[in-house]
C-alpha cells in the first residue's frame, strides 16, 4: 500500500544543501509492522513525514494506495492525512486546555463528523486504549503513559489505515512504555499498518520488519527477530 | 466542519488565556468606549447650541443699518439713511415671504417705581416680536395691537427687573418710570434668560413709537423680518434687500440671517464630533496593534499546536478560520463591552450635567462596532496567515 520510489529530500541550510534522503525506495504492505531505526540524523524523522504526508519529496515517486501523492494538491494532502493516516509523537502533543475527551474529538471536529457520531467514538476510542475512567481529565492531571495512550485514541478515532509513531516511548518509563507497546501491536493485529521510528531495540524487535537508514540511505533490512544483527552495528554508528 | 464548531474551538482557545484575553479585550473595550463618549460629548454641544438657537426664534432675518462691506463714504458725511418705521411697514406689506415684522429701538434707561430704579434696556418693538422671539408672557399681556407709529405709554417688564423693582408687590397694573415718562405696567415675562447676548430677565419692552420718542431717536435699531419657512429665507432676505434700496436709493443695510450663524455653528461642531470620533478612532487602531500583538504571541506559542492540527489533517483554511474567529472574538466582544461602558458613562454624564443633550450618534456606534471587529480581523490576518503557513514538521519538531 505505501510505495517509495527513488525518494531524496534536500534541505537548504544556508547555502549547503543537505541531503536528509537519498534515493531510498520501499514498498510496505498493509496490515505491516515496520520499524525505522538508525542514529541521530539518519533521516527517520523526515522519512516518516513524507510518508505521512507532512512533507513532500525533492524527487522520487510516493504512491499511498496506488495514488501518486506527490501531485495532489495540498486541500487534498489534508484529505489524506485526515482520513488514511494517524500519528502519534515522543512528546504526545496533547492540547492542555482541552480534555482527554476533547482532544479526541479534536480530528472529528475538523472533519465535520455529526456530534453524535463524535461522541460515540470518543467513548469507544479511550475505552479501547483503556482510559474510560480518564474521559474528562486535563492532561496535566494524566500520567505521561495515559497521555501518550489519548494521543493514540486520537491518532486512531478517524479509523486510519496507517499509524506513524514517531519515538512512542521515547518519554515514558519502561512499564507505560510496554502498555503503549502493547496496544500499538493490538491495533496492528487488528488490520492496522504501523511504522515505528525509534532508538530503542524493545520497540524495534516487536516490528515484522527493521529498515535501518544510515545518512539518509537505507543501509540494511532485517526481520523484527534478527534485531541482533544490526545492534552493533548501530552502536558503532552512533558513536562514529 | 460548521461555524458553530470553529467558534466554541476559538472560543475555548481564548478562555484558555483568559488574562492574555482580557488584556487585548481592554484596549478594544477603551477604544469603543473612547468613540461612544467623545462623539456622544460633540453631539451633546452641537444639539445644545442648535437648541439655544431654535429658543432664539428660527426662520429670521435681521436688518441693520449701514453697509458694512463699504468703508468710504455714505452720502453726506457718511451717514447712513435712516431705517424707519416706514421702512419696517413696507416690508410687511410688500414682502410676501415676510411672516412677522418687528422694529426695534434701543438704549439703555433707567426704569423706577417709587422710590426703587434699576438701569435696564429699553426695548422698543411690536407685538409681533413677541412671536418672532418666542418670548413667554408670566402675567398680565404684551404689548398692545395698535398702529404703529402711536407709541401707548405701557412697558413689560423682565422677570428680574419686576422682582428688584416690586419685591413681592403685584406689578401689572401698576405705574412706573421709564426714562422719566410715567408707563403703566401691563405684562411681566416669563423668566428667559440671555438669548443672543441679550438678557431678556432684565429689560423693559415698550412700543416701538414710544421707544423713539423717549430716546429721541430717528433711526431704527434693527428690523426683524421672519420668514414663512426655511426655504423662503433666501428669497426673503433679496426681496428686503431689495425694497430697503429701492426706498433709499443707495445700500446703505445690511441683511442677515440667523440661521447663517446657526448653520455655521452646526457645522463646526458637527467636524468637532467627526475629529473627536476620529481621534477615538485612532485608539481603536492602537487596540488593533494589541490584538495582532496578542495573536502573534498565541500563533508561536501555539507552533505545536498547529503542526499538531496540520497532523490531524486539518486544512489550512480551517486553521486560518480559527485563528480570524479568535481575533473577531476578541474584538466584538471587547467593542461590546466597551459600548456598554461608553453608554454608561453617557448616561452618567447627562446625570451630572443635565443641560447637555449627549448622546453618541448612531454613525459613531456603528462605526465604532464595525471599526472595532473590522480592527481585529484585519489584524488578526497577519499572524493567522502566518499560523497556516507553519511548516507542521519544525512546529511538530519542538522536541
Amino acid at each position: 500500500m505505501i510505495h517509495l520510489e527513488g525518494i531524496t529530500r534536500t534541505f537548504q541550510v544556508g547555502d549547503q544543501p543537505v541531503h536528509a534522503l537519498v534515493d531510498v525506495t520501499e514498498t510496505i504492505a498493509e496490515g505491516e509492522h515496520v520499524a525505522i531505526m538508525g542514529p541521530s540524523g539518519s533521516g527517520k524523522s523526515t522519512l516518516l513525514n513524507i510518508v505521512g504526508c507532512l512533507d513532500r519529496p525533492t524527487s522520487g515517486s510516493y504512491r499511498l494506495n496506488g495514488r501518486d501523492v506527490g501531485v495532489l494538491e495540498e486541500a487534498e494532502l489534508t484529505n489524506v492525512r485526515r482520513h488514511e493516516i494517524g500519528f502519534v509523537f515522543q512528546f504526545f502533543h496533547l492540547i492542555p486546555r482541552l480534555t482527554a475527551a476533547e482532544n479526541v474529538e479534536l480530528p472529528m471536529i475538523f472533519a465535520g463528523l455529526p456530534k453524535a457520531e463524535r461522541r460515540r467514538r470518543v467513548t469507544t476510542s479511550l475505552d479501547a486504549v483503556g482510559l474510560s475512567a480518564r474521559i474528562g481529565h486535563h492532561p496535566d492531571q494524566l500520567s505521561g503513559g495515559e497521555r501518550q495512550r489519548v494521543a493514540l485514541a486520537r491518532a486512531t478515532v478517524m479509523q486510519p489505515q496507517i499509524l506513524l509513531a514517531d519515538e512512542p516511548t521515547g518519554n515514558l518509563d519502561s512499564q507505560s512504555g510496554r502498555a503503549v507497546l502493547d496496544l500499538l501491536d493490538e491495533m496492528n493485529d487488528a488490520g492496522l499498518t504501523l511504522i515505528v521510528v525509534t532508538h530503542d531495540p524493545k520497540v524495534a524487535h516487536r516490528a515484522d520488519r527493521i529498515v535501518v537508514l544510515v545518512d539518509g540511505r537505507i543501509e540494511r533490512r532485517v526481520r523484527g527477530d534478527q534485531i541482533g544483527e544490526i545492534l552493533a552495528m548501530l552502536a558503532e554508528e552512533d558513536e562514529g | 466542519m460548521k461555524a458553530s464548531e470553529i467558534f466554541k474551538f476559538a472560543a475555548k482557545s481564548l478562555t484558555g488565556h483568559s488574562l492574555r484575553t482580557a488584556l487585548s479585550l481592554l484596549g478594544v473595550t477603551i477604544g469603543v468606549a473612547a468613540v461612544v463618549i467623545l462623539t456622544a460629548l460633540g453631539e451633546g454641544a452641537r444639539l445644545y447650541v442648535v437648541n439655544q438657537f431654535a429658543s432664539l426664534g428660527t426662520n429670521l432675518l435681521i436688518v441693520i443699518p449701514g453697509y458694512t462691506e463699504t468703508s468710504g463714504s455714505f452720502g453726506y458725511g457718511g451717514v447712513p439713511n435712516d431705517l424707519t418705521l416706514d421702512d419696517a411697514q413696507a416690508i410687511a406689506r410688500l414682502v410676501p415671504a415676510a411672516r412677522r415684522v418687528a422694529p426695534i429701538s434701543m438704549a439703555n434707561d433707567e426704569v423706577a417705581y417709587h422710590e426703587r430704579r434699576r438701569q435696564v434696556a429699553v426695548l422698543g418693538t411690536t407685538p409681533e416680536y413677541r412671536e418672532a422671539r418666542q418670548l413667554d408672557i408670566a402675567r398680565g399681556e404684551f404689548l398692545p395691537a395698535e398702529e404703529v407709529h402711536r407709541g401707548s405709554p405701557v412697558v413689560i417688564l423682565g422677570d428680574k427687573t419686576a422682582r428688584e423693582l416690586f419685591g413681592g408687590v403685584e406689578p401689572v397694573g401698576k405705574i412706573v418710570r421709564v426714562a422719566g415718562w410715567r408707563m403703566r405696567v401691563v405684562g411681566v415675562l416669563a423668566k428667559q434668560g440671555v438669548k443672543m447676548g441679550m438678557d431678556f430677565d432684565d429689560i423693559a419692552i415698550v412700543p416701538v413709537a414710544t421707544a423713539m420718542q423717549l430716546f429721541n431717536q430717528n433711526s431704527l435699531f434693527r428690523i426683524l423680518v421672519q420668514a414663512h419657512a426655511y426655504s423662503d429665507l433666501e428669497l426673503a432676505k433679496d426681496e428686503v434687500r431689495q425694497l430697503l434700496i429701492d426706498r433709499h436709493d443707495e445700500e446703505d443695510i445690511t441683511v442677515i440671517t440667523q440661521d447663517a450663524v446657526l448653520s455655521t455653528f452646526n457645522a463646526v461642531l458637527g467636524a468637532l464630533t467627526l475629529a473627536v470620533g476620529a481621534i477615538a478612532a485612532i485608539s481603536l487602531s492602537v487596540a488593533g496593534i494589541g490584538i495582532m500583538n496578542v495573536m502573534l504571541v498565541s500563533v508561536s506559542e501555539r507552533t505545536k499546536e498547529i503542526g499538531l492540527l496540520k497532523a490531524l489533517g486539518v486544512g489550512r483554511r480551517q486553521i486560518l478560520a480559527a485563528f480570524l474567529t479568535e481575533a473577531a472574538l476578541i474584538s466584538s466582544a471587547g467593542g461590546l463591552v466597551g459600548l456598554g461602558l461608553g453608554w454608561l458613562a453617557v448616561r452618567v454624564l447627562v446625570r451630572l450635567y443635565p443641560a447637555l443633550p449627549a448622546s453618541p450618534p448612531t454613525w459613531a456606534v456603528v462605526a465604532a462596532l464595525v471599526i472595532s471587529v473590522g480592527v481585529g480581523v484585519t489584524f488578526g490576518l497577519l499572524p493567522a496567515r502566518r499560523a497556516t503557513r507553519l511548516d507542521p514538521i519544525a512546529a511538530l519538531a519542538g522536541r
